[in-house]
């Protein structure tokens, strides 16, 4: 090759190799030579710096030669073990071949690997503007993610401080808490009712789970409709349901409600042409200021009195009486024995 | 207004004057709110006021503040990735100022509603040129020139910059290179990833 095309070649493309005609290095562009600055390239043999990963199967002169114009991926035998793209061309003279080399995707690692700069670069060189989008990218990436953590922390933020069930409007279990507490600071008897849905799964695997949440909807009208206004409703669950109600020093007031609500959830509810039906279960506690039990004691008594009224047949309601304990530690040893 | 560059302002004010002074513009500029997200949309109007409102509080005409705020974008730690982004333009002073016509699209392509000012550089002669700019926001020209200053001695390269002023929405900027390797420069570092 002439000294002015080899010139010429260092410029257009800086990571070219000119191999010989039994594979050696008879020329190396500028870039490539500074992938290795300590061993000088040329004389070496190209197979031995470089490892053909594809197209596979090629380990002489002869097969590398048959590859022109086919992309080859390649790697760097030794450490820093970069890949790189090529392609080879015949010539200048018989036997002889150019290869030429781009880092492809590698070209982030390299540039710090190898300490290179824009001038061992062609000028046509996409490769700067490449490193310019990489960095740009994740410049705007890394704003993005830090609006993304902060919009998801002020996300839960604001559902942890939420009171309300979205789906039926009705209070949830943190304001049902916060509500309790209160009364119970302030020394206020009320009544904790637990409600449960009867055969409310059913409607859900029936008629799917838009009737199952018009169902629920409905529901949590008639419980507002029903309870006074001083009472609030919860929904604290998929199908359950809490209504305190304070000052409940009055039993006969407190079963009405119970009666009320059941009456009408017993009615079917009408969704799409289709009637569902469903019952509630409900148990009572009542908490005394007066009286040694917990907030969390009266709500695990009420939960005691609404088992009893599921095992008696469901759509009933039971007030809470010590004695409803005995029977479900009485029954529940039964049960593990006919499962065992 | 991009999110990037209220954002860009409220770094300017913070990193140079205090939290307590940008706390206080944001009250003048009745903002009501203290924080910019860089990857929100404003309404246009905010930018102006919140410029007007820190030159109020640090009591400092406008263009000076400007000037400033594009000596920051291009020299604080803060926004090193913008300087690097910058430098990507171009190995000399030279090459960087023709790459500053592109600068709309670059930002563009990393962030595709960014939508910065028309700039057009016109070539008097050798080692002359005026920069044209889009003035959306009336002394963007002058953001401008502090970003030339500062990029000149990034590259070690004297030049003399003189806003010419403007009017109708376009800014001048006359550059005279008085030498072109005046200086070392900063290194730019290809692989070197800004933090």
């Amino acid at each position: 090759m002439t000294q002015d095309m080899q010139a010429a070649l260092d410029v257009l493309c800086p990571m070219h190799l000119v191999l010989s005609e039994t594979g050696h290095v008879i020329h190396a562009g500028p870039t490539v030579q500074k992938l290795r600055p300590d061993t000088p390239m040329q004389g070496r043999r190209f197979l031995e710096i470089f490892n053909l990963k594809r197209p596979r199967a090629i380990s002489d002169m002869d097969e590398l030669r048959a590859a022109a114009g086919v992309k080859l991926h390649l790697q760097m035998r030794d450490a820093p073990q970069t890949e790189v793209k090529g392609v080879l061309v015949p010539g200048p003279k018989d036997g002889q071949c150019i290869i030429n080399l781009s880092f492809g995707i590698s070209i982030v690692d390299a540039v710090s690997d190898y300490a290179l700069t824009s001038a061992d670069f062609a000028a046509t060189d996409l490769a700067v503007e490449m490193l310019y989008l990489v960095e740009a990218k994740s410049a705007a990436m890394e704003a993005s993610r830090k609006l993304n953590l902060r919009l998801q922390g002020a996300k839960i933020a604001a559902e942890e401080q939420a009171f309300t069930d979205t789906l039926t409007g009705l209070k949830n279990r943190r304001a049902m808490e916060h509500i309790m507490s209160r009364y119970a600071a302030w020394g206020t008897q009320f009544a904790i009712m637990q409600i449960d849905l009867d055969w409310f799964k059913a409607v859900n695997d029936t008629f799917g789970h838009a009737a199952g949440d018009h169902v629920l909807q409905t529901v949590a009208r008639i419980m507002v409709d029903e309870t006074r206004d001083s009472d609030t409703v919860v929904r604290i669950g998929g199908d359950e349901f809490v209504v305190l109600l304070p000052n409940a020093e009055d039993m006969n007031a407190t079963q009405s409600i119970g009666s009320r609500i059941i009456k009408r959830l017993t009615q079917p509810i009408p969704f799409q042409g289709q009637d569902c039906r469903i019952s509630a279960s409900i148990g009572i506690g009542v908490f005394d200021p007066d009286l040694p039990d917990t907030v969390t004691d009266v709500l695990d008594n009420a939960d005691v009195a609404l088992y009893a009224s599921k095992n008696a047949g469901r759509g009933r309601q039971t007030f809470y009486t010590p004695e409803l304990r005995d029977t479900a530690s009485n029954t529940e040893p039964e049960t593990v024995s006919k499962s065992a | 207004m991009h999110g990037l560059i209220n954002r860009a302002i409220q770094c300017f004010a913070v990193d140079t004057y205090g939290q307590e002074k940008w706390l206080d513009a944001t009250k003048v500029a009745d903002l009501d709110f203290v924080d910019f997200e860089a990857m929100l949309i404003y309404d246009d109007d905010l930018t102006p006021r919140i410029l007007d409102a820190l030159a109020q509080v640090m009591d400092r005409p406008r263009p000076e503040l400007m000037e400033d705020l594009g000596t920051y974008l291009v020299s604080h730690p803060t926004v090193e990735a913008l300087r690097r982004l910058l430098r990507f333009g171009g190995v000399n002073f030279v090459e960087f100022l023709h790459s500053l016509d592109d600068l709309p699209d670059r930002a563009r392509l990393a962030v595709s509603d960014l939508n910065l000012p028309r700039i057009e550089l016109r070539e008097h002669g050798t080692g002359r040129f005026s920069l044209v700019c889009d003035c959306p926001i009336a002394g963007y020209g002058h953001v401008m020139m502090g970003i030339l200053r500062t990029m000149a001695d990034d590259y070690g390269t004297l030049a003399v910059l003189d806003h010419q002023g403007g009017g109708q929405g376009t800014e001048v900027i006359s550059i005279s290179l008085i030498e072109t390797e005046f200086a070392e420069g900063r290194v730019f570092d290809l692989g070197a990833r800004a933090g």
